[in-house]
C-alpha cells in the first residue's frame, strides 16, 4: 500500500506543477533560484531504473536499498530542506524496457536526474537518449570502463571501479612481484571477463618481458574449469588471474591445488566471497590468494567495530530491515545514493540539469561509510570515475587481510 | 478478417447474402475507425507514450507472424524472439555499419529472416507438436550467445551491442516530431502487413495452411503439399516478425544480445494466447497485454510485480478463454442476436435454427477432442 500512496502522489505532482508552475515563474525571482525539470521549494524528484524482476532480479536488493537511504535523508530532513521522491522502475533487465520506463520517468514524471541505474546493456540502450536529452545519469551502476567518457557523453557519469581499470591494477601487481611472469588469465566468454582480459593485456603489453601466456575461456553453461587450468599450468604460468564468477573461480582453485600449482594467484573482486568461492574451494586451498576491495565486506568480523560498518547495520535495521546483512549489494545501494544526494547538496539552490553535472564533476574528497578506510571519491570535469582507488587484500585462511597502499588502474 | 465467411463455409450455413454484405459494411466502418483513430493518437498524446504505442504496433506484428504459424498453421514456437532479434540486428548493422537508410532496412531484414526461417522450417518438417516448440526455443536460447560470439564482434558488437540513430522526420513534414513520425512510418508498414497477412489468410493458400492444421493427413489426400505450405509459412512468419524486430531497433535505438532474452519469445507467445490464436486484430491486443500489463502489474505491487501478473493473466484467460479475438466475437454474435429479435420472424427463423444447431455441431467436437 505503501507503494500505492507513494505512486498516487507522483501521479498527481505533473499536474500540481502545470498549475503551480506559471504562479511560481510570476513571482518575483529570488537570487540564485534555479529550478529545472522535477524540483520545488520542498521537493526534488529524481528517477532510477532496476532489475526487480527477469533473470537478474537478485540485484533488485540494490535499488530497494537505495530508497531505503532515501528515506533515511528525507527523515533527517531531507537535501537543503528538499526531501527526495526516489522514483525507481522495473525493467527486468531487458534493453528496451529501460528506454520505455525511462522516457516514462523523464517525459512523464519529469525526474530531475537518473540516480544510480542499474546493468551494462540496459544503461547502454539510454546511453544516447540521456545525452541528447541533456538529462544527469549519474552514477551508473556498472563495471564496464566506457562510462568515463566527459567528451562524448558529458551527461553520463560512471560510480565504481570498472573492470578495465582492475585488471591493470592485477597486472600491476604481478609485475611487482615477477617482471618477467608468464601470466595466465581465466575469463568468462563474457563482457566483463573481456573487460578484465583487456586491462591485463594493457598492462602487459606485447614488449615483453612478461607476457600473457594463455588466455582460457570458459562459458556459463560449462560443467568444469578443470581443463583451463590443465591448460594453463601447462603452457608454463607462474601468475594466474582468476576472474571467473564464484562457482568457477572455486573450481579452480581447487584443482590448481589438486595439481599442486602454485601460482601468484589473483582472484578478482566478481569472485572474492568467502563464503561463496573460497569455503567451497577449501579455505586450506585459498591461502596466499590476493584480490582488491573497495567496499567494505559486511561478512568481514574486521569492521565488526568500525564506525562505517556500525553505521551501515543502524542503517539496515531501521530503513531495511528485510534486506540481508550479508548481501554486498546492500552496501552498494546506499554507498550510490549517498554520492547522488552529495551532488545535491552541493547544488544548493541552482538545482537545474546543468549545475547536477557540474557538480557530478566537482565532487572533492567525499567520503562514504562502506567505502574502505582512505578511499575518497574524486570527479573533474575530465575525469568521470568517482571512485578510481581499491586495495589489494591477502587471504589468511580466515579472512581477507589488507595491505599495501591505495591502487588505482593506470598503467605505468 | 475472413473468419466468418470460413466459419460459414466450413459449417454449411448459407447466410443471407444482405446479411453478410452488412455486416462486411460494419466491418470497413470499423476498421476505418479504427485506423482513423490509430492516426490521431500520436498527436494526443506526448513523446513517450507514442513511443510506447509504435512499441505496441511492432510486438503486434511480431505476434502476428507468430500467429501465421501457430494460430493459422498449427505449428509451434517459443522461438520467435530469435527472427525478431535477427531483424532488428540486420537493421542495426546495416544502418550504422554500411550507412544505409532506414527505410530500405527493412526489406533486407525481412528477408534474411525469410531465409533463415525456411531454413529452420526444413528439418522442423519431421518435428510436430511439442518437438518443433523444442526445436524452436534452442533458437531462442542460442541468439543472444551467437550474437556475443568473436568472430561476429566486427558486425554486431558483441555485448556491447549497436547504437541505433533515430530517423530523421522527411522534410516534407517539418511540423512533426521524431517520435510521431517513427509512429506514422510504424502504422504505415503495419496496415500494409495485416493487409497482406488478410489477403493470405483469406486466399486459397490460406486455406491450404489452415486445413494443414486441423488435418494434416486430410489436407494431404486433398492434394495439398503439406511439406511446402509449411515450409513456406514458416519462412513468411518468420519474415513478419523479422520485419517487426527491424522496427523495434528503430524505436529503441539500440540492440544487444540481452535485448532477445528467451523471455521476449514467451512474451509473443503470452501474447499470442490472449489474443486470439488465428484472429489478426487479436495480435494488437496481444500487443498491448505484452507492453502494459507488466506495468499495471508493478504498480500494483512492486513486491508481488510477478504475481499480480499472473492473476492479470488468469483472469483474462478466464473471462476470454479463447482470447480477446474470441470474445469480440461472442459479443458481437451477442450484439447480432439482440437485433435479430427486432427484425421480421421470417428472416430471425432460418438463423434461430441454425444457431443451436451450430453449438451442438461445437459441443459433439469438443467432445470427440475429449475422448
Amino acid at each position: 500500500m505503501k507503494h500505492l500512496t507513494r505512486r498516487r502522489i507522483l501521479a498527481a505532482a505533473p499536474a500540481v506543477l502545470a498549475f503551480g508552475g506559471p504562479l511560481l515563474s510570476a513571482r518575483p525571482a529570488r537570487a540564485a533560484k534555479k529550478y529545472g525539470p522535477g524540483v520545488t521549494d520542498t521537493t526534488i524528484k529524481i528517477g532510477n531504473t532496476c532489475f526487480y524482476s527477469g533473470p537478474a532480479s537478485s540485484y533488485g536488493t540494490i535499488g530497494r536499498a537505495m530508497a531505503a537511504y532515501y528515506k533515511m535523508v528525507n527523515e533527517q530532513g531531507g537535501v537543503n530542506g528538499r526531501k527526495i521522491e526516489f522514483i525507481s522502475y522495473d525493467d527486468a533487465y531487458s534493453p528496451p524496457k529501460t528506454v520505455e520506463m525511462t522516457r516514462k520517468m523523464v517525459e512523464e514524471d519529469h525526474v530531475l536526474l537518473d540516480a544510480g541505474p542499474l546493468g551494462t546493456p540496459t544503461n547502454s540502450a539510454i546511453w544516447h537518449y540521456m545525452n541528447q536529452n541533456k538529462v544527469p545519469q549519474l552514477f551508473v551502476s556498472t563495471g564496464a570502463s566506457k562510462w568515463d567518457d566527459p567528451k562524448g557523453h558529458p551527461w553520463t557519469i560512471g560510480w565504481q571501479p570498472n573492470y578495465h581499470g582492475e585488471g591493470i591494477i592485477y597486472a600491476n601487481y604481478i609485475l611487482k612481484q615477477k617482471p618477467d611472469a608468464k601470466i595466465g588469465v581465466l575469463y568468462q566468454d563474457d563482457d566483463f571477463g573481456k573487460d578484465y582480459l583487456r586491462g591485463i593485456t594493457d598492462r602487459v603489453g606485447t614488449k615483453g618481458p612478461a607476457k600473457v601466456a594463455l588466455a582460457a575461456s570458459y562459458e556459463t553453461t560449462d560443467a568444469t574449469v578443470d581443463s583451463q587450468i590443465i591448460a594453463i599450468k601447462a603452457a608454463g604460468c607462474d601468475a594466474f588471474v582468476n576472474t571467473a564468477i564464484p562457482k568457477f573461480a572455486a573450481q579452480a582453485i581447487k584443482k590448481a591445488a589438486q595439481i599442486e600449482w602454485k601460482p601468484i594467484h589473483v582472484l578478482s573482486s566478481i569472485g572474492q566471497s568467502v563464503a561463496v568461492t573460497l569455503k567451497p574451494a577449501g579455505l586450506e586451498n585459498s591461502v596466499g590468494i590476493v584480490t582488491d576491495f573497495y567496499l567494505k565486506d559486511p561478512t568481514d568480523p574486521q569492521w565488526k567495530d568500525d564506525a562505517g560498518y556500525k553505521w551501515w547495520v543502524a542503517f539496515m535495521g531501521k530503513y531495511y530491515p528485510n534486506g540481508d546483512k550479508t548481501d554486498v549489494n546492500n552496501v552498494y545501494g546506499p554507498s550510490n545514493a549517498a554520492t547522488v544526494v552529495q551532488v545535491l547538496k552541493q547544488c544548493g539552490d541552482e538545482l537545474t540539469r546543468e549545475n547536477v553535472m557540474r557538480q557530478a564533476a566537482n565532487l572533492h574528497n567525499f567520503q562514504v561509510p562502506m567505502l574502505l578506510p582512505g578511499i575518497t571519491i574524486n570527479t573533474t570535469p575530465t575525469d568521470f570515475a568517482p571512485v578510481k582507488q581499491v586495495r589489494m587484500a591477502r587471504f589468511s585462511g580466515q579472512r581477507w587481510e589488507l595491505f599495501g597502499p591505495l591502487l588505482t588502474g593506470e598503467i605505468g | 478478417m475472413t473468419t466468418p465467411q470460413q466459419e460459414t463455409v466450413a459449417l454449411g450455413v448459407a447466410a443471407p447474402a444482405a446479411r453478410q454484405a452488412m455486416r462486411l459494411q460494419t466491418r470497413h466502418w470499423v476498421l476505418a475507425g479504427a485506423i482513423a483513430v490509430a492516426l490521431v493518437l500520436p498527436f494526443v498524446f506526448q513523446g513517450f507514450v507514442v513511443f510506447q504505442l509504435t512499441e505496441v504496433l511492432i510486438y503486434g506484428l511480431a505476434i502476428l507472424g507468430l500467429n501465421l504459424m501457430t494460430g493459422f498453421n498449427g505449428q509451434f514456437s517459443v522461438g520467435h524472439g530469435a527472427f525478431f532479434g535477427v531483424g532488428a540486428y540486420v537493421t542495426a548493422i546495416m544502418m550504422q555499419r554500411w550507412n544505409v537508410p532506414y527505410y530500405w532496412t527493412l526489406p533486407p531484414a525481412g528477408i534474411v529472416c525469410f531465409v533463415v526461417g525456411i531454413l529452420f522450417g526444413l528439418p522442423a518438417l519431421r518435428l510436430r507438436g511439442l518437438y518443433l516448440a523444442l526445436v524452436t526455443f534452442a533458437a531462442a536460447v542460442a541468439l543472444p550467445q551467437l550474437l556475443k560470439f568473436h568472430g561476429l564482434e566486427g558486425w554486431t558488437g558483441g555485448v556491447q551491442g549497436i547504437v541505433v540513430n533515430q530517423p530523421d522526420v522527411p522534410a516534407f513534414l517539418p511540423i512533426i516530431d521524431a517520435d510521431q513520425w517513427l509512429y506514422l512510418f510504424t502504422l504505415a508498414i503495419t496496415l500494409l502487413m495485416f493487409w497482406g497477412a488478410s489477403n493470405l489468410t483469406g486466399s486459397r493458400t490460406g486455406r491450404a495452411i489452415m486445413a494443414i492444421r486441423d488435418h494434416e493427413i486430410a489436407a494431404a489426400a486433398m492434394g495439398i503439399n503439406a511439406p511446402l505450405y509449411k515450409t513456406l509459412t514458416f519462412g513468411v512468419s518468420a519474415l513478419y516478425t523479422g520485419v517487426a524486430g527491424a522496427l523495434s531497433a528503430l524505436a529503441v535505438q539500440f540492440v544487444a544480445p540481452d535485448s532477445f532474452s528467451l523471455f521476449v519469445s514467451i512474451n509473443f507467445l503470452v501474447g499470442l494466447i490472449l489474443g486470439g490464436m488465428g484472429s489478426l486484430p487479436g495480435c494488437l491486443f496481444g500487443g498491448l497485454f505484452v507492453l502494459y500489463v507488466p506495468n499495471i502489474a508493478e504498480s500494483l505491487s512492486r513486491g508481488l510485480a510477478g504475481v499480480a501478473y499472473g492473476v492479470i493473466m488468469l483472469l483474462v484467460i478466464f473471462v476470454m478463454p479463447s482470447g480477446a479475438a474470441g470474445f469480440a466475437r461472442y459479443v458481437g454474435g451477442l450484439l447480432a442476436r439482440h437485433r435479430e429479435v427486432e427484425l421480421p420472424a421470417h428472416r430471425a427463423t432460418p438463423n434461430a435454427v441454425a444457431r443451436p444447431a451450430q453449438r451442438v455441431e461445437h459441443q459433439r467436437a469438443e467432445s470427440a477432442e475429449n475422448d
